[in-house]
């Protein structure tokens, strides 16, 4: 054809000049690492819109997470173990006679639960892939107690609307909905791959769920509490997504 | 101009595509089409004799734009709702890729824990700053999971109204466009003289049209696979479970910036005025049929 040699022309210059334009406002777009600024409050709101539908409308109370065979198990050393504190040297690890469950808050009937205690209790193991918020997954097997066991011996009232997870050093915690927390799969897991917890994994007690991101199981557990308020944790506090629901 | 071209013709206008404008530049004159072949023929650019292109080509094959043939006639081309998704997508993906390549850097791998990775160039790649939005992992997050339901419902608004106004028969690209997209491939990369005959827009169009609607099923199919893989588990299955659903998630991202390279580089190189038409409406340029 030969408009060929004008549209070359054209390139040259205006057309050339019309690219840069649209170069500067794409540049002026672009992200810069930026991290919402003034936006951020409206970007939490609707992470707690998400929340709602996660919780109301995706969430159901008693689909089961898919289970795997132990052939299929991650090898220990490449699954990940993150703790955002390292309570390495404790009263309640070095004496773990002095450790102890407290279950109490809106409540008819506050528990104290040693690990003795726990280990008689019914249990349920399972094979499950663990998804972590950063997007990698690991599969293995955990051991415990279904926490709804657990809460219907505390007996929560009415009012009882959240439960609030913290942990030994008292800066981590987890705040939970109900729905999720008597999900058959939820537990206070005492084992993992057949072996009692390692510090690493969160001993002598963690929070396990195959319906949850990894933050939200909180390790090292020593107190339970059902709240009519909510929660709020530690990383949700900091802005990821507060009900972390897969 | 191919048989569902002529069928098209025949199609009722798209609701509202006359009333709700602003007064037009000018009234939109009768349109000026290239010749027609008879509707049904099998190759029907293959009739068109050789030295004697379509009109609507040759008047601006021959001439600089508009030295000797006058302004040429405006023709409503876009309806609003059409170019508000364009643009609000536009934004939007800008929006998902950046706070998507935030993410990413939190784990920039593909596979499970303990076995080997997935094959991809970017594995174990940061990606700038300038292409990241929300700072960290959390702003990136809740940026991807406020603009996802924006894309979602761009999107969903857009086919909507292709399919209400018939408007999807002039983009979906079905198996008679392939040999017309062989020609008009031939075309661009100069080993045809001939621009084959095309409606409102041509077969290789159609393709990437259609692609890119596909390719924005595709994203939010596998973005609710990896975002509740236990709650749509079965949607997570459909992809070959969690790991593989995120690596058709990140591949989507890279057909989306060809897709974009690829458009906007055309828009400049053959039909400029194309630009003006998916801003305000209407198109002055060197295809005016309107099928």
């Amino acid at each position: 054809m030969t408009d060929e040699p004008r549209d070359g022309a054209d390139v040259s210059r205006r057309t050339l000049l019309r690219l840069a334009l649209l170069g500067g406002g794409g540049l002026a777009l672009s992200a810069c690492g930026w991290d919402g600024g003034p936006l951020q409050p409206a970007l939490r709101g609707m992470s707690r819109v998400n929340d709602w539908v996660g919780e109301k409308v995706l969430l159901s109370g008693s689909r089961l997470a898919r289970q795997y065979p132990v052939s299929e198990r991650t090898p220990e050393n490449a699954f990940p173990q993150y703790s955002r504190t390292r309570p390495i040297s404790s009263l309640a690890l070095d004496d773990p006679a002095a450790w102890a469950l407290e279950v109490g808050g809106l409540v008819g009937n506050p528990l104290r639960l040693t690990r003795p205690m726990l280990e008689a209790m019914p249990r349920i193991t399972y094979t499950v892939k663990h998804h972590c918020v950063e997007g990698w997954s690991a599969i293995g097997t955990w051991t415990g107690v279904p926490l709804s066991v657990v809460a219907d011996m505390a007996q929560p009232t009415p009012q009882a609307r959240f439960l609030r997870f913290d942990s030994l050093d008292g800066s981590y915690y987890n705040g939970w909905d109900l729905k999720s927390a008597y999900h058959p799969q939820t537990i206070l897991a005492y084992a993992f791959n057949g072996r009692p917890l390692t510090v690493g994994r969160g001993a002598p007690l963690r929070l396990y769920a195959p319906i949850k991101l990894g933050y939200k199981m909180t390790k090292f557990l020593t107190a339970m509490t059902f709240t009519a308020e909510r929660p709020g944790g530690y990383w949700e506090d900091k802005g990821y997504p507060w009900l972390g629901g897969i | 101009m191919s048989a569902d071209k002529a069928a098209d013709e025949t199609a009722a206008p798209p609701p509202g595509d006359a009333a709700p404008q602003a007064a037009p530049p000018e009234p939109a004159p009768p349109e000026e089409a290239p010749p027609e072949e008879a509707p049904g023929a099998a190759e029907p650019e293959a009739a068109a004799p050789e030295t004697a292109p379509p009109k609507a080509f040759s008047a601006d094959d021959d001439e600089p734009t508009a030295a000797t043939q006058g302004p040429r006639p405006a023709v409503r081309r876009h309806h609003g709702i059409v170019r508000l998704t364009h643009w609000l997508n536009a934004v939007l993906l800008v929006g998902m890729i950046t706070s998507g390549l935030q993410i990413y850097g939190a784990f920039r791998h593909f596979g499970i824990r303990g076995e080997p990775y997935l094959p991809n160039p970017a594995d174990g790649y940061t990606f700038p700053e300038w292409a990241r939005l929300g700072g960290w992992l959390a702003g990136g997050l809740n940026w991807h999971f406020a603009l996802g339901w924006l894309f979602v419902f761009t999107g969903l608004l857009y086919v909507g109204f292709l399919v209400a106004s018939g408007e999807w028969r002039q983009l979906v690209f079905r198996p008679r466009d392939v040999p017309l997209a062989w020609k008009m491939q031939l075309y661009y990369l100069r080993l045809r003289k001939e621009h084959p005959p095309q409606g409102k827009h041509n077969a290789l169009q159609k393709a990437a049209y259609t692609g890119a609607v596909a390719l924005g099923a595709l994203s939010m199919a596998t973005g609710f696979a990896i975002y509740k893989p236990v709650q749509l588990g079965w949607l997570t299955w459909l992809f070959g479970g969690y790991e593989l659903a995120r690596y058709w998630h990140f591949l989507a991202v890279w057909a989306f910036v060809a897709f974009v390279v690829v458009h906007v580089v055309m828009v400049f190189l053959v039909d400029p005025a194309s630009l003006r038409a998916i801003l305000t409406g209407w198109y002055r340029g060197r295809f005016p049929s309107h099928d």
